[in-house]
Formats: structure tokens, C-alpha cells, sequence
């Protein structure tokens, strides 16, 4: 197993820039999940490590061994795609043998059986050993080209969206599947996803990733409830947080245009706080809540029924704001409604650069 | 599910399998003129209107495979029992099969322009398709500089009708005494061949995904490791394909064999019409010798059919 860091990678691509100024510390055994939308540079950084791909500035290190000179075969990494990632031709038995039987670390026979019997009972794939791999499910593939990845103990496995072609139900299982086999195995995991779900749900730390940047890098938790500016606040999250213009005028939150107030306490008022400065309300939609005695009035726009819960649009002016409520609460469309917020978990955002003030302080 | 069909489906179907029918028998008919004039005697080959209804012949064959001389009188019938029967066949055309002093039958020139023509083509197909299908895998897989400039070039060797460069290449064979040689020939058939091999290839590369490779890599394997026990067999489709054509064009390839060689090197193609020449032209050897000639392309094909079918519709749907 091992600590991976990439300090100060840049990549272009002829005049395109995919990745500019990063850095990534990855401890040894955790979880680590890239987040990013389509394009954002999650693949690259991932083919980066495990050399596919050459930085054009900055460096890669494995254990603290600067890996620019190593090729792919050399790193020992391990990877699992989306698609694509099982050899055609090949029966699931012959795909697991695959990476054991490379010149530079061939191993002998009796030890590939038993790995690949026990990784096989790991993913529970025994029945499906000498099938070709054009005979399986979509889930079946990547659980095998899990397995091929796990037979071979590498020092790091990198997935890139192996999960995202499933569908939902099984992207579910094999998400507590993989959760439970990384902390199993104790390995190093890095996992990229633009899916903002299973990168809460399964990461002991997660890094956004937008338009080649490092936008902000932590726990699940700490990336939910601080969002470092408002890319993240509405990237990460279904429904996503709210992103209220407004001031301040006198410790209480002011909406514009429609001059609706609402409370603040004094946690979230942080240094630069100043009274009329342009900032950026944000509220997770669960922390609005539907009262009757509450400040502010607005129409019900919109209702969406999931469950255990609604997810309701609220209106007031041109402004929509989401509120999280549970299902057994009668809202109508167009009905009039009164709300407020959770003063305490209100995040404030600079107006210009989005960044907030807690994390620009 | 049962197959309902439409009484106006029924109609098309069968309008569109008498056109596939007519279609094929314009196609055949000039194939089944040769074959059956390889089996006809000599002078019914050329009857006006055609025979269709004979008494098929081995005749033909046994020329074509022979040196003959015409004979002033029949034989005598000591001399008719005392020849095997394929010489017997040509005593009926008024010929003997040429011996020498020791009584050696003397072969004709058609099996070996026919071994030249299969030595020159598979060489020279093995060859093209090789070295293209490696070229291409470069092409397909790495940042090449100037690679549009490159390919455009490869193609550009093909724009010229090849019998403008025929008299620079024959000077030029001449003075470093490659004209008339087997590896004369193979050279120019190649090269030749490559422009459309590296082509074709780069397709079929294109079309496997180059995630296999990777996967390969990062598991222990070597690019060439990764090459061999990855694309090699993906692409075993558009080498099919790719093999066909080149073996056809080298085979069947007559300007630059009646120009660069003669005797040593020659192949079947400049050697058949050769034979018209000398005397009143034989019909029936002619054909015998193209009915053979037509038989390695119709083989081979036939045996990578399933692979050209696959590789034809290859690369037609893209999503």
C-alpha cells in the first residue's frame, strides 16, 4: 500500500490546459474520491498516476520516489474503468490471470489459483469463472474487472467511474461492495466520479476538482456543510444548496430584490461581515423549514414527491429557493406558504468571487 | 416472436431475389465461360453459337502443364498403347509431349510463372499488411508531429496511375539489377500495397479501444507485450480484410510484371496472354491456365470470408 502525492502538476494538451497548479496528498489506506464534472481533469490526474499520461510540469510521488521514469507496468498500480475494462476474448478466469502473468512478476501457478479463487469468493464470481466475458451483465463486468484489479495486491487502485455505466440499483450494492472491500483490503483507493453522491458516501476525503483546479479538498462532511465557494455549495448536494443574493443590514440577512429578511446568528457572521457589503446567502434546502408563524411569505412553485420526503420549490419575487420537507406535509402548487431558515448553518458568500468568508478569512 | 409479413413484403422479397439472381448471373457468367472453355475440346471452344452441351475434356490441362510438338503423322497404334493416358489426350490434337534424351516430359513455363506468382504476392502481402498494420498502430496510438501531413503523403503514392512511373522504375531496376527478380517484384508490390495497408489498418485500429492496451500496461505488460497479446487479435478482422485486397492486387497485378520481367521472375498474369502468340492461339489452354489462376484469390477468400463479412460492415455504423 502506499502515500501518493502530486505536487504541482500542470497538463496541457496543444493549447488546451487540463490540469494547472496541483496538488494532492493521498495517505496511505484511505479512500480518496475526485469529484469533478465532465472535463474538469479527474481522468488525467488518474491517468497521471498511474503513467499513462506525463505531466507537463510537476511531479508524481509513490511513496515519497519521485515516479516520472516509471512506466505504468513499473508503478504497480492497479485501474478499473467504466467500460471497456475487461479483455475481450478472454473467459473471466483468463482476465483475472492476466495481470499475474506479466514477464516482470510471474507468478507461480498453484499461487495465481489461489489468488484468484480467493479473490473470486471476495466478489462472489465463482459461477461466472470460465464464462467469456461477453456472456455477462454489466454488473458481473465490473465486478470482475474489480477482482482483476484486487488479484494482483498492487500498491494503489485507481477507478475511474467504475460505477457510473450501472444502473442504480446495482451502482448502490456495489458502492458499499467496494466501500467495504477498500477497508477490508486497507488499501489506498483513489476514485474519480463526477457522481457527488458516491463521493460522499464513500470517501474519507474528497477533492472538487473544476476546470483543472483543486477547488477545495476535505472530508464529506466538511465539504457538505463549509463549501468553499459557490461552485462547490452548488455543485455537491441533491438538491443542490440555495445561493440567495443579499447584504447584511444589521446582523440580519436581506434578500435582494425583494427586500425579504431573515435572521442570522452570530456563528455564521464572520470577520468582512460588514453591514451593506453585495454577499451570496447559502442554505441547504433541509435547513428551510415550512411554518406557519415564520417571517417570510412565498408561493409554492413546484413539488416533487421522493418518498420519504418533498422537495419543494419556493417563490418569492423571481427568487426560487428548495426547501427539504418531510413527505406528510400538505403543500399545494401555488399555494401561499411561510418559511425560514436555520440560522445557525447559513454559509455566506462573497458576491464577487463566490468564495466564502469563513474559508477567505 | 412469429414473423408476420405483409402481402406487399412478400411481392418486394421476391422482386428483390430475381434481381439478386440476375445480378449474380451477370456476375458468373464470364467466370463460367473460362471454366467450362478450360474443359472444352479444342474445337468446340470457339463455335458460333457457344456450346454449352460437351464432353468435358482434360485436354486442355495437360497442355498447359506441357511443351508439344505437332506431329506429321498419327500416331501408330504401338505408340498409342505404349503412352499414358494423359499423352493420349493430346494425340487426338494432332501433338506429341517434347521429351528430352532421356525421356524426361518437358514441362511448359505456366508452373513456374505460377510459383512466381504466388511467391510475389503472399511475400509481398505478408509484407504490406506487416509493416502497415505496424504503421498504423503508431499512427492510431501516438501523438505523431505533422501526422495528417504524413498520411496524406502515404496516400498521395497512390495518386498517380502506376504506369506513369513505370519507365523511371524500369531504368532504375535495370541499372541496380533488380529487373527481372523475385525481389524486384515483391519491393514494388509492397510498396504498392502500403499506402492502402497502413489506410485500411489505421481504420481498424481506430476502432479498438485503446483502453485494452492500457489495462494491459498498467498490469505488467510492455507496449509491444500489450500489442501483440491485445491488438493483434482484435484486429485479426481488418488484417483479414486487409490481406484479401493486397493478395488480389499483387496477384492480379499485370503492367509492371510484363515490364520488369521476362523469364526468371515472370508471373502467371503477363505469361497467359503470352501464349496466344505462337501459332493458331488455343482457347482452351488460355483458359485452362486463368481457370487456375483464378483459384488461389477464390480460395483465399473463401477461407477469411467470415472475417471479410465482419470486416466490410466494420466501421460503416459509427455511433
Amino acid at each position: 500500500m502506499a502515500h501518493i502525492q502530486l505536487k504541482n502538476i500542470s497538463k496541457t494538451f496543444g493549447n488546451h490546459t487540463a490540469l494547472s497548479n496541483l496538488n494532492l496528498d493521498i495517505a496511505d489506506g484511505e479512500f480518496f474520491v475526485l469529484l469533478g464534472e465532465t472535463g474538469a481533469g479527474k481522468t488525467t490526474t488518474l491517468r497521471m498516476v498511474a503513467g499513462l499520461e506525463k505531466p507537463t510540469e510537476g511531479q508524481v510521488f509513490i511513496d515519497g520516489v519521485d515516479v516520472a521514469d516509471w512506466g505504468a507496468a513499473e508503478r504497480d498500480v492497479a485501474l478499473v474503468l467504466q467500460q471497456y475494462s475487461l479483455y475481450p476474448r478472454y473467459t473471466v478466469r483468463q482476465n483475472l490471470e492476466f495481470p499475474l502473468k506479466p514477464k516482470i512478476r510471474r507468478l507461480p501457478e498453484a499461487e495465481i489459483k489461489d489468488r484468484i479463487a480467493r479473490a473470486a469468493r471476495t466478489l462472489r464470481i465463482e459461477h461466472l469463472l470460465d464464462r467469456k466475458t461477453d456472456r455477462l451483465s454489466g454488473g458481473e463486468m465490473q465486478r470482475v474487472s474489480i477482482g482483476r484489479a484486487i488479484v494482483r495486491k498492487p500498491r494503489v487502485f485507481l477507478m475511474d467511474e467504475p460505477l457510473s455505466a450501472l444502473d442504480a440499483k446495482l451502482r448502490e450494492a456495489l458502492r458499499t461492495e467496494l466501500k467495504n472491500l477498500q477497508m477490508q483490503l486497507g488499501a489506498t483507493f483513489l476514485f474519480v466520479t463526477h457522481d457527488q453522491i458516491e463521493a460522499m458516501s464513500m470517501g474519507d476525503k474528497v477533492g472538487v476538482l473544476n476546470h483543472g483546479r483543486i477547488v477545495q479538498m476535505g472530508t464529506p462532511h466538511e465539504i457538505y456543510n463549509n463549501p468553499r465557494d459557490t461552485y462547490v455549495a452548488s455543485f455537491v448536494g441533491s438538491p443542490p444548496m440555495n445561493l440567495i443574493d443579499g447584504r447584511l443590514v444589521n446582523d440580519r440577512a436581506v434578500m435582494a430584490p425583494m427586500n425579504f429578511e431573515l435572521p442570522l446568528s452570530g456563528g455564521t457572521r464572520t470577520g468582512g461581515a460588514t453591514d451593506g457589503r453585495p454577499l451570496v446567502f447559502g442554505i441547504r434546502p433541509e435547513d428551510v423549514y415550512l411554518e406557519s408563524g415564520a417571517p417570510v411569505e412565498a408561493q409554492v412553485h413546484d413539488v416533487e414527491n421522493h418518498g420519504v420526503e418533498k422537495i419543494v420549490t419556493l417563490r418569492v419575487g423571481d427568487t426560487m429557493l428548495r426547501a427539504t420537507v418531510p413527505a406528510r406535509t400538505a403543500v399545494a402548487i401555488e399555494q401561499p406558504v411561510r418559511f425560514a431558515w436555520n440560522p445557525d448553518k447559513v454559509v455566506l458568500f462573497d458576491k464577487g468571487s463566490g468564495v466564502s468568508l469563513r474559508h477567505a478569512g | 416472436m412469429a414473423a408476420v409479413r405483409t402481402s406487399s413484403e412478400v411481392t418486394f422479397n421476391r422482386i428483390a431475389i430475381v434481381v439478386v439472381l440476375l445480378v449474380t448471373i451477370i456476375f458468373l457468367a464470364p467466370i463460367y465461360w473460362i471454366a467450362s472453355t478450360a474443359f472444352k475440346p479444342r474445337n468446340l471452344a470457339t463455335t458460333i453459337p457457344p456450346t454449352v452441351v460437351f464432353q468435358p475434356e482434360i485436354s486442355p490441362f495437360v497442355k498447359l502443364f506441357t511443351k508439344r510438338s505437332q506431329m506429321r503423322n498419327p500416331p501408330t497404334p504401338e505408340e498409342y498403347a505404349a503412352a499414358p493416358w494423359w499423352e493420349r489426350v493430346v494425340f487426338d490434337g494432332g501433338e506429341k509431349i517434347v521429351r528430352d534424351g532421356k525421356g524426361e516430359v518437358q514441362w511448359s513455363g505456366y508452373p513456374s510463372r505460377f510459383m512466381n506468382s504466388l511467391i510475389v504476392a503472399i511475400t509481398s502481402t505478408v509484407l504490406a499488411v506487416g509493416m502497415g498494420t505496424f504503421t498504423a498502430y503508431g499512427f492510431s496510438r501516438f501523438r505523431v508531429k505533422g501526422e495528417a501531413d504524413l498520411l496524406f503523403f502515404i496516400l498521395s503514392t497512390r495518386m498517380l496511375p502506376p504506369v506513369v512511373v513505370a519507365i523511371p522504375m524500369f531504368l532504375m531496376y535495370r541499372a541496380v539489377g533488380l529487373n527481372d527478380s523475385h525481389l524486384g517484384l515483391i519491393i514494388l508490390y509492397t510498396a504498392f500495397n502500403l499506402s492502402f495497408s497502413v489506410w485500411l489498418m489505421k481504420g481498424f485500429i481506430d476502432e479498438i479501444p485503446k483502453e485494452y492496451e492500457e489495462a494491459a500496461l498498467v498490469d505488467g505488460y510492455t507496449r509491444m507485450e500489450a500489442f501483440f497479446k491485445i491488438v493483434l487479435p482484435e484486429a485479426a478482422t481488418g488484417i483479414a480484410a486487409t490481406a484479401v485486397f493486397c493478395f488480389i492486387t499483387a496477384w492480379n497485378e499485370y503492367a509492371f510484371a510484363l515490364i520488369m520481367t521476362n523469364r526468371r521472375a515472370q508471373t502467371a498474369p503477363p505469361f497467359i496472354p503470352s501464349q496466344v502468340g505462337s501459332g493458331l492461339p488455343d482457347w482452351t489452354v488460355i483458359a485452362a491456365g486463368t481457370f487456375l489462376f483464378l483459384l488461389p484469390v477464390a480460395i483465399f477468400t473463401f477461407l477469411l470470408r467470415n472475417h471479410l463479412l465482419r470486416g466490410m460492415s466494420f466501421g460503416a455504423i459509427r455511433k
